[in-house]
C-alpha cells in the first residue's frame, strides 16, 4: 500500500507545531509542514511571528526567576514571620 | 477608586517572582538579590500599619524594594575606602600600560544601554504575566523562563501533555498581544 505523505493540516495542528518550536520540540517534518502551511495561511503567519517575537524578547530580557526551593524556603520563612506578628 | 488592602497572605506567591527579577537586573547575585527580597516582605509586614491605601500592593512592595536595594549599595560602598571611583580600562594588551588610550570609550561597549534596556524588558514581561490568570501565568513561567521540560510538569501538576500544550498556547497568545502593546 502506498504512504500517502499529508502536508496539508489545520490551522490548530499548526499552531500546535508553532508553539512546540518555540521550545525547541518540534521535528524536521512538523517543520516542512508548518512553512508549507503559512505559505498560503495569513492568520497562522501573524502568530508564528508574533511567538518568534516573545520567544526573541524573552531570550533577549535573560528573565530569571527563584528555583523551587529557595522559594520555598523564603515562604516559610515569611510564614514564620507572619504568625509572629499575629500573636503580637 | 476603591481602596486596596493588604494582603500578606499571598504574596509570596504573587510577587516573589516579580520583585526577584526586579531585583537580580539591578544587583547581579542571586543570593543577594534572594536576601533582599526577603528583607522586603519582612519589612512590608513590619510596616503594614503604614500602608495607606493609596497604590496597588505591588507598586508599595517595589516602592520598599528600592529603599532596599539603594541601602544595599550604600552599604558595601560606606567601607573606608571603597568609596572611591573605580577606572575601568579597555584589557586590550596591544595599549597595555598606554594610560590615555586605556581611558579612550570602547566603541564596541554597548553594554550599559543593552543592560536598561533588558531590565526595562524583564519588568514589562512580569507585567504581561501578572495579568494571566495564575495557572496559565505558572505553567508559562515554567516552561519558558525555568526550562523544565514538559514531561516533568505535567508530573507535577498532574496535566496531561495535550492539555499543557493547550495552556500555553493561551499563555503565549495572550503574552505576545500583551508585550505588543506595552514594548515597541
Amino acid at each position: 500500500m502506498k504512504m500517502k505523505l499529508k502536508v496539508m493540516m489545520p490551522c490548530s495542528e499548526a499552531a500546535h507545531i508553532c508553539d512546540k518550536s518555540q521550545y525547541n520540540e518540534s521535528s524536521v517534518w512538523e517543520k516542512i509542514k508548518l512553512y508549507t502551511h503559512i505559505l498560503y495561511c495569513l492568520t497562522c503567519r501573524n502568530y508564528v511571528k508574533a511567538n518568534k517575537r516573545l520567544s526573541l524578547l524573552i531570550k533577549k530580557s535573560q528573565v530569571t526567576c527563584l528555583d523551587k526551593k529557595n522559594k520555598e524556603s523564603l515562604k516559610m520563612n515569611f510564614q514564620k514571620a507572619l504568625k509572629h506578628n499575629e500573636i503580637k | 477608586m476603591p481602596k486596596h488592602v493588604l494582603n500578606p497572605n499571598k504574596w509570596i506567591d504573587l510577587y516573589v517572582d516579580y520583585l526577584f527579577n526586579y531585583t537580580i537586573s539591578r544587583v547581579n547575585n542571586r543570593d543577594i538579590a534572594q536576601d533582599l527580597v526577603q528583607e522586603t516582605f519582612l519589612a512590608g509586614l513590619k510596616s503594614m500599619k503604614n500602608f495607606k491605601g493609596e497604590a496597588t500592593e505591588r507598586t508599595w512592595l517595589i516602592s520598599i524594594l528600592k529603599r532596599k536595594i539603594i541601602d544595599y549599595y550604600r552599604k558595601i560602598n560606606s567601607n573606608k575606602g571603597k568609596a572611591e571611583v573605580r577606572i575601568t580600562s579597555n584589557n586590550d594588551s596591544e595599549t597595555e600600560g598606554d594610560w590615555l588610550q586605556n581611558r579612550v570609550a570602547d566603541p564596541f561597549d554597548k553594554t550599559a544601554e543593552d543592560t536598561l534596556q533588558n531590565e526595562e524588558l524583564g519588568d514589562a514581561i512580569y507585567n504581561c504575566l501578572s495579568k494571566l490568570p495564575k495557572k496559565q501565568a505558572d505553567i508559562f513561567r515554567m516552561k519558558t523562563i525555568e526550562g523544565i521540560e514538559t514531561e516533568d510538569i505535567c508530573n507535577e501538576l498532574e496535566i496531561t501533555p495535550s492539555n499543557l500544550w493547550v495552556i500555553i498556547h493561551r499563555a503565549r497568545t495572550a503574552m505576545a498581544l500583551c508585550l505588543k502593546e506595552n514594548w515597541f
